[in-house]
């Protein structure tokens, strides 16, 4: 099997030796059983899948998010949504295959879906741009939101990026105001937004597609200000420190749910979501329909409201420095982390 | 016009033949190598002829502050400037317009009326919520950074009087974990938009800064958010906004609240962008256009309203600030408060 991650070597082994013993009464009709053996693998299988990844360290839920077989955008679009009408292109300058979007059916629910889409493979990602979207996906995803704002339907945003693309022609083209632009008027639009991270969550290219009234987050997926690569470059002077940045960065689905940075977790199939996609994009389905229908009976004011007053809580501080007193006072790291939001209150 | 740029113009002079002048060239001769000696002993100290090389020199680390305190050369065209000079052309080389970079004090001290600034949130400092321990830690970073510049952290706010107009006034600093947006920055820029929606005032922030700052993690990402949906209220409220981007804005803070400007000005010669021209010169592998990512390659490709030198700044915010509130009359929160 291609695309293994180290972590993910254990398992595959003992789904090797299953699926060889599996096989083996049909080309040795020798008319002995393995029933057994089967059962035992198949448990201690489930154990050691259940083992690895209740344990998963920050960098190794990255390299899941970048998964090369993960479901992406597309992939959910036919399985958690049931129509997907695509339309293109952002009406100033182009179509950027990085970003697509359309109108969608979610249960009984007309939506529209925004997502940034990587590709499966060389030329897919050539077409793609490796999911990096140019200035024009987010002109592009803006005005499909308006389009959806001004008919009334709600907006699904699906997340998975490595970040907006670092090129001459995004700089040319202002990728930055595009960007700051979508910031804005996410904030403004009457429609409920969900945003889900189903992969990688990368910086502003996330963010640019991700202000929402719902922020969901799937199990193995991270959303980070910076890449471990570019952290790592930048502090510790060597991109090879990127495990160490993931873990300081604190960019899990577990660590920002901690921090109140996210809304929900959105569980995966044991093993992550490209063991299973069909399960992986049904749970989504159930998450994206509860969260949809919750914020459909608020009116438009109060939606408006908490959608503001949910970024404007973000971010710790002081009003005054601590003085020399209370900083001896102050609790060490570990509890630190957990005090960290109670201090935007201070 | 025709302004010699020659340091000594030749003084006028009878045009006779210059005799004093001896044969002798000052151009580096050709040394031929002494036969006696192996090349790569180097001459004997004593040597008559060692004014043609330079080895002390060339091997000096370049410094750019010389001697402390008095005069600054210029990194743009080489002129020694005095200090005192520099400081009240506001960072400016009298030469060649290069901007130094300027701290928040200084530049708001040359933009508002002389006692008017009111400041908002002068204690605000950051927490470390994150526990970030990286090569050094967080905690560590900002207090060399507070004792270093004077400052709580990288923004300074406040409401003040511009000409005859009251307005809410941000100035990032540079100099504070270069000018990096976390959520202190966040906090107080949002509070300051709000304070200028409330009090139906103009709003201005002069940007420079390196981007989100990675020490808060996603924190600081959010506070992209958080600023551009405070400007959204500001905006619909009918109030303006000027961006001011200075040298050097990218990242974070370009992707939100310095591109947001109903105008947007840029310093001359300002670095500007997104990405840093070396992401983008790793990930792309293309030779960058000259003159790229600055404020003139930016004005050219319609990003920036107009480029406004420094010592002209205060000047063009209150012709723009006439422009943008004659409709409505907005300097009339200064009957407000």
């Amino acid at each position: 099997m291609k695309h293994q991650l180290d972590f993910e070597k254990p398992i595959i082994e003992l789904q090797n030796k299953l699926d060889e013993l599996r096989k083996h009464p049909e080309t040795h009709s020798l008319g002995v059983s393995f029933d057994e053996e089967i059962k035992q693998i198949e448990k201690k299988l489930e154990e050691t899948r259940r083992q690895i990844f209740s344990n998963l360290t920050a960098w190794q839920r990255v390299q899941l998010a970048r998964h090369p077989k993960r479901p992406y955008t597309l992939d959910y679009l036919a399985r958690t949504f049931t129509e997907f009408h695509e339309l293109h292109g952002d009406r100033l300058f182009a179509e950027d295959r990085a970003v697509v979007g359309g109108f969608a059916r979610l249960g009984d629910h007309k939506v529209m879906v925004i997502g940034t889409q990587k590709g499966r493979d060389t030329k897919e990602n050539i077409l793609r741009n490796f999911g990096s979207a140019h200035p024009e996906g987010y002109r592009k995803a803006l005005r499909l939101m308006r389009l959806a704002d001004k008919f009334g339907l709600p907006i699904i945003a699906l997340i998975d990026t490595a970040g907006a693309y670092p090129g001459i022609g995004a700089e040319e083209r202002h990728i930055a105001e595009a960007i700051a632009v979508n910031l804005r008027e996410m904030t403004l639009l009457e429609t409920p937004i969900i945003a889900a991270v189903i992969g990688e969550g990368g910086s502003g290219g996330a963010l640019g597609i991700g202000v929402a009234d719902r922020v969901l987050i799937l199990e193995n997926a991270y959303y980070s200000v910076i890449s471990p690569e570019g952290c790592a470059a930048i502090l510790w002077k060597e991109r090879s420190a990127a495990a160490k940045a993931a873990e300081a960065l604190r960019i899990t689905a577990k660590d920002l749910f901690e921090l109140k940075l996210v809304d929900e977790i959105i569980p995966e199939p044991l093993g992550g979501a490209h063991t299973d996609p069909k399960q992986a994009a049904e749970i989504l389905r159930q998450h994206l329909l509860t969260n949809l229908e919750q914020l459909r009976a608020l009116p438009v004011a109060e939606r408006l409201k908490l959608r503001y007053e949910k970024y404007r809580a973000c971010g710790p501080f002081l009003e005054k420095p601590l003085t020399a007193s209370e900083k001896a006072a102050a609790p060490r790291k570990s509890s630190k982390r957990a005090a960290a939001p109670a201090a935007t209150m201070a | 016009m025709n302004v010699s740029p020659q340091p000594n113009p030749p003084v006028p002079s009878p045009p006779t033949p210059l005799p004093l002048l001896p044969p002798v060239s000052f151009a580096k001769k050709p040394v031929p190598p002494d036969p006696s000696e192996p090349a790569v002993t180097p001459p004997p100290k004593d040597n008559p002829t060692t004014f043609v090389k330079k080895p002390k020199m060339a091997g000096k680390p370049r410094k750019r502050e010389i001697p402390e305190g008095l005069w600054t050369k210029c990194p743009k065209c080489s002129t020694m400037l005095f200090d005192k000079e520099l400081d009240e052309n506001l960072k400016v080389c009298s030469q060649c317009q290069y901007h130094f970079p300027i701290g928040s004090r200084e530049r708001i001290h040359s933009l508002v009326e002389t006692c008017t600034f009111e400041e908002m949130d002068a204690q605000m400092t950051s927490v470390d919520a994150l526990g970030f321990t990286g090569v050094a830690t967080y905690t560590s970073k900002l207090e060399a950074y507070q004792r270093s510049t004077g400052l709580k952290d990288a923004v300074v706010t406040g409401i003040c009087r511009i000409g005859e107009h009251r307005a809410a006034l941000g100035v990032m600093d540079f100099g504070f974990l270069g000018g990096s947006m976390g959520s202190v920055v966040g906090e107080k820029l949002t509070r300051l938009i709000e304070r200028a929606t409330e009090k139906g005032l103009p709003l201005i922030i002069i940007s420079t800064s390196g981007g989100a700052r990675m020490y808060e993690g996603m924190f600081s990402l959010m506070q992209m958010a958080k600023t551009s949906a405070a400007l959204a209220y500001h905006a619909k409220a009918r109030l303006p906004y000027f961006s001011i981007l200075t040298h050097p804005t990218t990242a974070g803070v370009m992707a939100s609240y310095a591109t947001l400007g109903d105008l947007i000005l840029a310093e001359p010669g300002a670095m500007i962008g997104f990405a840093g021209p070396r992401v983008i010169k790793d990930t792309t592998q293309a030779e960058l256009p000259p003159g790229f990512q600055t404020a003139e390659f930016l004005l050219e490709r319609g990003l920036i309203d107009a480029i406004v030198p420094r010592n002209e700044l205060k000047e063009r915010l209150i012709t723009y600030l006439g422009y943008v509130t004659a409709g409505r009359n907005c300097s009339s929160g200064l009957a407000k408060s």
